[in-house]
Parts: C-alpha cells; structure tokens; sequence
C-alpha cells in the first residue's frame, strides 16, 4: 500500500470534506467581493452570498452551488448574481410599496359611513407596470441565452477526458473508454488548467431509470436517461474532492446515489490511470475466498478483470480497495463495512438491488479477505 | 333592477331522519351543495395530505434518521404530492366555482346539473381509489402498497419492470377517474358562463371571478386531456403490451416528461387563476374601490393563460433538450411574469387610496400579495435555464412552488373561506380566532418555507428519504420542520372555527361585508334556486349600483 493510498483509507469522509473546505476558504471570498465592487445594486444579496463563502465553515457545505470551482459552474454564478440582483430590486420596490399601502390606507378611526373616491384604471399606470417588466425580461433572457449556449455549445478540444457515466439503481458506473479503465461511484478526473484546458466530456447514459448527475461545485445538473443519451462537461480549476448525488428520483436508495469527484493533478491522474487500467491483482494468500467468489452469483453482476467474473449488473470490483467508500458511498470502504454490507446489503442500504447471498460467517470473512486483495 | 330577492322558505328538513338528509346530500345536483361537497372532500384530503407532510418532515429532522423506511418515505411524498395537487386543490378549486359562478352571474344553477353531480362523484371516487392501493396493491419491491413513483411518475420508473405489483395502477387509474371529472366540471363552468348570465351581463360587466373560472375551465379542458391521454398510454404500455414508454424496448422516457408536463405548468395556472380570483373579489371590497383596471386584469389573465400552454418544457431544462429549445423556454417562462406582474399593482392599486379594513380575509389576501411576490422572484430564478441547472429538482424548487401552492393558493383560500362562509352557512366566524389562524399560519408557513430554500442552494436534491450530515443542510431541515408545528395549529384553529362558528356563530345576515356582486343579495345561505327573481344589472357591481343611486358604476364603464 502507498503512503499516499493509506492516506485516504484512514480519512473519514467529513475529514476530507473539511479540507476541502479549508482550501476553498482561501480562494473563494476574494472572486465575490471583487464582484461586490462592480455592482452595488444587490448589496443584501451580496452580502448573503459573502455569507455563503466567508462564514467559519467556508461556504456552508461542500454542495454549495455558490462556490463554483469550474467553468459551466461559474457561468451559472455570474448569471445567479444578475438574477439575483435584479429580482432584489424588483423585490425592494413592490415590497416596499406593498407596505407603504398596507400602512398608509389602513382604516382607521370611526366609520363615517363614506366610501373613498373610486378609481376605475389608468392607462398610463397600466403600460408603465407593462413595458418596464418587458424590459426587464428581455435582459434577462438575453443574459440566460448566452450561457446557455456557452456551455450547452462549447467545443470538445482534442485532449478533453472521455468518460462515460450509465447511470444504475443505485450506483454510477464510469467508463474511460480510450483509456481501457472502468471503475464505479468514484470519478477521477485530472485538474484543468484555465490556460491549457483539459475538461473532462461526459456521456451520460441509464441502465435503467432515470438519473441525474449533479456536483454543485463542478457543473448544473443532466439527467441520465435510458435511450436518451446526454452530455454535459466539466474543468475544475483545483484539486480536490467533490461531492454531490442523484437528483432525479430513481427508486427506493435514490437518497443513498452519492457522487463522488476526485479532481487529481496531471500527473495523480496519470498514475491512477495505470492502476486502473492493470488487471486485478492475484494472491494465493485469498484462494478460498476467490473460490467462493467465483463459484456463487457474485459474477452474476460484478466483474473482476483477468478473472472469470464479467458481470455488468454491479459494479466493477477490480480495484475495489483503491475506492474509500462503498455502496455508492454511503460508507467509508472499512473491512468491517465491506463484511457486513457483503452480510446483508439491505441493512446499510434498504432496497439496493444486491441481494444477501446467506452466506455463513465463516464465508464472509474470506470473501473478505478476498476483495481485499483487489486493489 | 330587481336584484333584491325573497327568500324562498327553507325546506322542513329538521325533522326528516338522518338515512334521508343523507341520501339527499348524495343524490343531490343543486350546485350549493356539490360546492359544499367538494370542498368537505377536499378539506378531509388536506388533513392527510398534511399529515403525510408532517411524516416526511419528522424523517427529515436530522440525518441518518430512521423514523420512516425508505420505501415509506418514498410513498408519502408521492401520496403528499398527488393528494395534494388532485384532491385537494383542484376539488376545493371546482367547489368555490361550483358554488359561487351561478350566484354571481345570476343564474339558478350550472348547466348541466348531472353533469355536475357526475363529475364530482367521479373526483370523489377518484380519490378513493387512490387510497384503496393502500391495501390492494404492491409497491417497488413487493413490500407495501400505496404508489411510490413520485407524484409526476417519470417512466420509466412506472413500467412493470421497475413498478411491479399495482400502486401504480392505481395511481393511474385514480388519476384518469378524477381526470374525467375535472374535465366534465370544466365544460359545465364554461357552457354555464357563457350561456347562463342573468340580464344586461355581458362578459364585459361579469365580476372578475366568473371572467376567472371562465379561463381556468378553458384551461383545464386543454391540459386534463394530454394527462388523461398519457394514463391511458401508461395503462397500454403496462397490460396491453405498448411501448410509449418502455426504454427497454424503444419507448421514449422524455415523451412522458412531455405529455405530464404539458399538463403540468397550465396546472399551477389552473390552481393559482381562482386565486387570483379571490384576490380580485376581496381585494376590493376591503378597500372599499372598484378594482382598478378591469379590462386589463382580465386581458393579463387570458395572456397567462395562452403563455402558460407553452412553457411547460422549463420543467425539463435538465433533461438534455438543445440550447434552442431551452432558450425558446427560457423566453416564454420569463415573459409570463409580465402579464403576472400587471395583476400584482393592479391590485395595490386598487388598496390605493382606499380604507383597507384588516379582517381576516384581507389578511389572508395581502400575505399572498407579498408570498406571491417572492414566489413570482424565485420563479424568475428557476426560469433562467442555467440557474435551474443548478437549482431543478433540489429544495429550492420545492420551497417555491410550495411558495405559490401554500404562500400563494392556499392562503387566498382561507380568505375565500372566510370571506363566504357566513354566505354558505348563514353564521359569522369568529375574528379573533380568525386572526390568530393568520398570524399562526404566516409564522409557520415562513419558517418552513423561507428556510426551505437554503439546503437547495447548498446542493439537498428533493425525494431523499435521509441524507449525509456535514453537508450544511441540518440546521435548515431542522426550522423547516419547526414550521410544521405553527402551521399545524393554525388549521387546527381554522376549522374549529368554522365548526364553532357554524353552530354557535351569530347570524350574518345577506350582505356582512357590504359588498357588491350578486351573492350578497339573496339570503345566507342561498335558497335552492338562488334568485325568486332572476337579477338584471347594469354594471359589473350592481349592489353599489343599488347602494348608490346618486352615482352608479355604470356611468363610468
């Protein structure tokens, strides 16, 4: 095990995400405030999107879709902040009228008995609350259009990533297909240099139902639907973890589709590739539980490169231990979480697909001792 | 002008056994009643869909909660969804217009009274069925039964390989039933509305409300079909061996999203028009002005209506559609606020200068102008495609259209409560218990739903039964649920009022508010037929026409 591997076992989920944070804290504040400076019109939004990015914990959470941290997410934020400047304006005003009707022309005093004069319409008036919004609603529209065709019509420069994500009840399979490399519910992707961009192209596909793929920090949502494919392209600017989930209600775990995005340097990237792309590691030392895996319906699902298991229902399991978290990480990848989850799939995760193989106690701990191997 | 009336003698009813009283109530086609009914029915249904609420905010609480199984999760915001949207808000929609366009067009009942009566039994039964899956069908994996496919059931999660069992029959079903009675209640507004009108009201003179159902009933007939076609497709493609939607063999999901969706927006405006609606009666009459620019409160309103038929793609700027396409719906989504923002002043307007009397009804009334303000902002956000790349499908979407549904809808029917009940019941309710009712359910309505918005924006999908602390989402889920409490009590309230009120209140006599269209003339509660004679009027407010002799409205229109 390298240092660095042994690392990232050890560290919780929450341990990562706070340094993530960290980072994040020295870069963030710096983009909103400049941006503060140019437009004073949305002072209270501004302020609550400061709020967003400079509180002790950085930016409230690690899914924050106000700390964008790759292009198509920071066209969406330049865009929220037009929005959000202009619907807190229109708000100041009608709100402001609002109340200044409710204090004004309360009833007050004796009832004289006497109606107030009636007033039928203004023409005037009328057009006024007219034209302005459609003035309002062209701009917005015009600023919207062109971020939607900048991301939905930027062009796929030759060194991009290639990855296709198929979407599953309830895990993410990805696949690097120039690369040979197929792993499950935690994407690499290398960091993009703003200069030398090197994003990374999605294709999303569905084995089943509807999906979608959404890591607020990276990129706006895409659905992955059967015989629909789509798809959609992100280039971090920094290292890190990125976190997100499912966000289109695919059956009874849709809670529990977690996405995780490993955004390495160039050259982690690199090397992670080469791991991946070995076929799996053999040891006499697990036999038993090899034998135990290959001759059960394990390989019903899962696949296990160089070995007999080919099954595509579940995901790949070659490189298993060079994961920190399974069952589309709902939990760290301990030996202890993989023996009960290989016990009894439904108690950590109620309705995933995987079914307990009843295996004894016995079984369990060399199938454990096998995967272990799988690194 | 003979828009006074004399009340026709009551039925000797006290003294009949209560098997016929019933058995009248059940055969009964006078539209009072079935708007009675409607409404009863649909307040029943409010109770458990706000129940089904409470369950899924008690699971949401903390993290990792596990108040509730997932699947049970999964089947109480799909029943909170469809309970909801079909069997509260549109049955308590059709029942106000049941009950008031034939009295405020001066007409003795809708025109087809069977129609009627066969409508609302087939919404009833509708609902029925709905909660008969509870225990006569099988959810996703064979462990329970009512429908767990959300309650816009993409496919092709409703297919038979992935919705075994029949929740989602019956989900079908109930929706195609309650489908064929909002059609059949749709038609009888429009024909009652544009045939029915008593002497001298023409469509230029008819109060703002019955120009509003006319609308909401054009709608309803022209975004009901394509849902009812699609039940019928989804029942083809499950038992009949189609494949609309069936991905496995070539069927397309996004035709799904398509056709429910196209029912889907005009159905916000179906529910939100009678909002306006009541907005416009009230609005005036506690502010004691016309309302101001009539013609153009219904021009906006027949322009949202037209608009709102082609936006319904903005519900699917996530799914994969080119960039023309979503920039077409980024553009029709945005220009729908216009005519919307017209309504909004055209009612400030109208409190303008006037001498707004705060009762319980106007109250309700000015929460939904600044609710529906905000939401009318948060759906500029959402309309803007890249923004809703970000925000679709996460609370955030479901903080706003609750915005408008709770903010917006739902507090215009409380003022519609109060503002006819003592027409319905002949009694007064309560005013204190009314405004604490308002200010209850405005601080628990603000804490769920203004704080709802922020684990949108920090990344919480919608339909998650749990979900992963450290995410910055525990504290906001944790005052949202606070909210439910507040809310709670304010229903509470509110319906120990009207019972209270109903029993016990004071006479209202015909005219409690001193106001101005028909309703108020005939006696609280209305006779069996309406009118001894039926009204003429000259105006579009014929009771200031008669309060006012020495200066009468139809000098000025």
């Amino acid at each position: 095990m390298t240092r660095t591997e042994m690392t990232r076992t050890e560290m919780t989920r929450e341990e990562m995400t706070r340094q993530e944070m960290t980072r994040e804290e020295m870069r963030e504040p710096k983009g909103i405030m400049s941006r503060a400076h140019k437009c004073g019109l949305a002072f209270f939004w501004l302020q609550a999107a400061s709020v967003f990015a400079q509180s002790s914990h950085p930016y409230l959470s690690p899914t924050n879709i106000f700390a964008p941290a790759s292009t198509p997410a920071n066209s969406i934020f330049d865009l929220s902040l037009l929005v959000l400047e202009v619907t807190a304006a229109i708000f100041i005003v009608v709100f402001t009228l609002l109340v200044y009707a409710v204090v004004k022309f309360r009833k007050r005093g004796v009832d004289t008995g006497r109606e107030p004069p009636q007033v039928y319409g203004s023409t005037e008036l009328e057009l006024a609350w007219t034209v302005i919004p459609i003035l309002i609603v062209v701009t917005l529209f015009l600023a919207a259009a062109r971020v939607i065709m900048s991301v939905q019509r930027a062009a796929r420069p030759s060194n991009a990533i290639e990855v296709t994500v198929i979407g599953h009840q309830f895990w993410w399979e990805y696949r690097y297909p120039s690369l040979k490399v197929v792993t499950a519910n935690e994407l690499h992707i290398p960091v993009s240099d703003p200069v030398h961009p090197t994003p990374a192209f999605l294709t999303l596909l569905s084995a089943d139902t509807d999906h979608s793929f959404w890591v607020p920090r990276l990129a706006g949502k895409t659905d992955l639907i059967p015989n629909h494919p789509n798809t959609m392209w992100v280039d971090p600017h920094e290292t890190g973890l990125y976190l997100g989930q499912c966000a289109q209600y695919c059956g009874t775990q849709h809670a529990k589709m977690l996405l995780r995005v490993y955004v390495d340097s160039r050259a982690d990237f690199d090397r992670w590739i080469q791991e991946q792309s070995q076929p799996a590691h053999t040891s006499d030392a697990a036999s038993q539980g090899r034998h135990i895996f290959e001759t059960t319906a394990c390989i019903n699902c899962h696949a296990v490169a160089g070995t007999v298991a080919n099954g595509r229902f579940g995901p790949d399991l070659t490189h298993l231990m060079s994961r920190e978290t399974i069952a589309s990480g709902a939990v760290p990848n301990t030996l202890e979480n993989l023996r009960q989850w290989i016990r009894d799939p439904g108690i950590m995760k109620p309705g995933c697909l995987m079914p307990s193989m009843q295996l004894s106690d016995q079984d369990v701990n060399a199938l454990t001792a096998y995967l272990e191997t799988l690194r | 002008m003979s828009t006074e009336s004399i009340a026709w003698p009551a039925p000797q009813v006290a003294d009949r056994p209560l098997v016929d009283k019933l058995h009248e109530w059940v055969t009964t086609v006078d539209h009072k009643r079935l708007g009675i009914l409607y409404i009863v029915y649909a307040l029943f249904f409010l109770v458990i869909g706000g129940i089904e609420a409470t369950v899924i905010r008690i699971q949401l609480i903390r993290p990792h909660n596990d108040f509730v199984s997932p699947q049970v999760f999964n089947r109480m915001f799909t029943m909170h969804g469809t309970t909801m949207i079909f069997f509260v808000a549109m049955p308590i929609v059709f029942g106000f217009a049941n009950y008031l366009v034939p009295l405020m067009i001066g007409a003795r009942d809708m025109a087809f009274p069977r129609l009627n009566a066969f409508s609302f039994w087939m919404t009833a039964f509708g609902g029925l069925l709905l909660y008969f899956s509870m225990v006569g069908a099988n959810g996703l994996y064979g462990a329970g039964n009512a429908p767990d496919v959300g309650w816009f059931a993409y496919a092709p999660l409703t297919s038979l390989a992935f919705s075994p069992g029949h929740s989602s029959d019956y989900w079908t079903l109930s929706l195609l039933v309650s489908g064929v009675g909002s059609i059949g209640t749709a038609i009888n507004i429009l024909a009652t509305i544009v045939s029915m009108r008593c002497k001298g009201m023409t469509l230029a003179k008819m109060p703002l409300l019955a120009w509003l159902n006319l609308i909401l009933a054009v709608l309803v007939i022209l975004a009901v079909s394509p849902l009812t076609a699609a039940q019928i497709m989804l029942m083809v493609d499950r038992y009949l061996g189609g494949h609309f939607f069936d991905t496995q063999a070539g069927g397309s999901a996004v035709l799904w999203m398509h056709f429910f969706w196209v029912f889907g927006h005009p159905e916000v405006y179906i529910l939100v028009i009678p909002a306006f609606a009541f907005a416009s009666e009230i609005i005036p009459v506690f502010s004691r002005k016309a309302i101001f620019g009539y013609p153009v409160m219904v021009a906006a309103t027949v322009c949202i209506a037209f608009i709102s038929m082609s936006v319904w793609a903005h519900h699917m700027f996530t799914v994969g559609m080119s960039s023309n396409a979503n920039t077409f719906f980024v553009l029709s989504t945005m220009i729908i606020a216009v005519p919307t923002g017209i309504k909004i002043f055209n009612w400030l307007a109208t409190m303008w200068g006037g001498q707004v009397d705060f009762k319980t009804p106007m109250l309700f009334c000015v929460g939904f102008l600044f609710q529906f303000l905000i939401a009318g902002l948060t759906g500029i956000m959402l309309g803007a495609a890249p923004f809703d790349w970000q925000l679709g499908n996460s609370y955030f979407v479901v903080a706003h259209f609750h915005y408008v549904i709770v903010g917006g809808i739902l507090f215009t029917l409380f003022g519609a409560f109060y503002y006819w009940f003592p027409k319905m019941s002949g009694k007064r309710y309560n005013e204190v218990l009314g405004k604490w009712h308002f200010w209850l359910f405005v601080i628990g309505f603000h804490l769920t739903f203004d704080f709802m918005h922020i684990p949108g924006i920090l990344g919480m999908p919608r339909r998650i039964y749990t979900y992963e602390p450290g995410r910055g989402w525990d504290i906001w889920n944790l005052i949202v649920t606070a909210g439910v409490v507040f809310q709670a009590a304010g229903v509470l309230i509110f319906v120990y009022n009207l019972i209270w009120s109903y029993l016990r209140g004071e006479d209202a006599g015909n005219d409690p508010w001193d106001a101005w269209t028909l309703e108020w003339s005939t006696s609280s509660p209305p006779p069996a037929y309406n009118f001894a004679t039926l009204p003429a009027v000259r105006s579009r407010r014929p009771l200031w026409d008669l309060k006012h002799p020495d200066d009468p409205d139809w000098k000025y229109e």
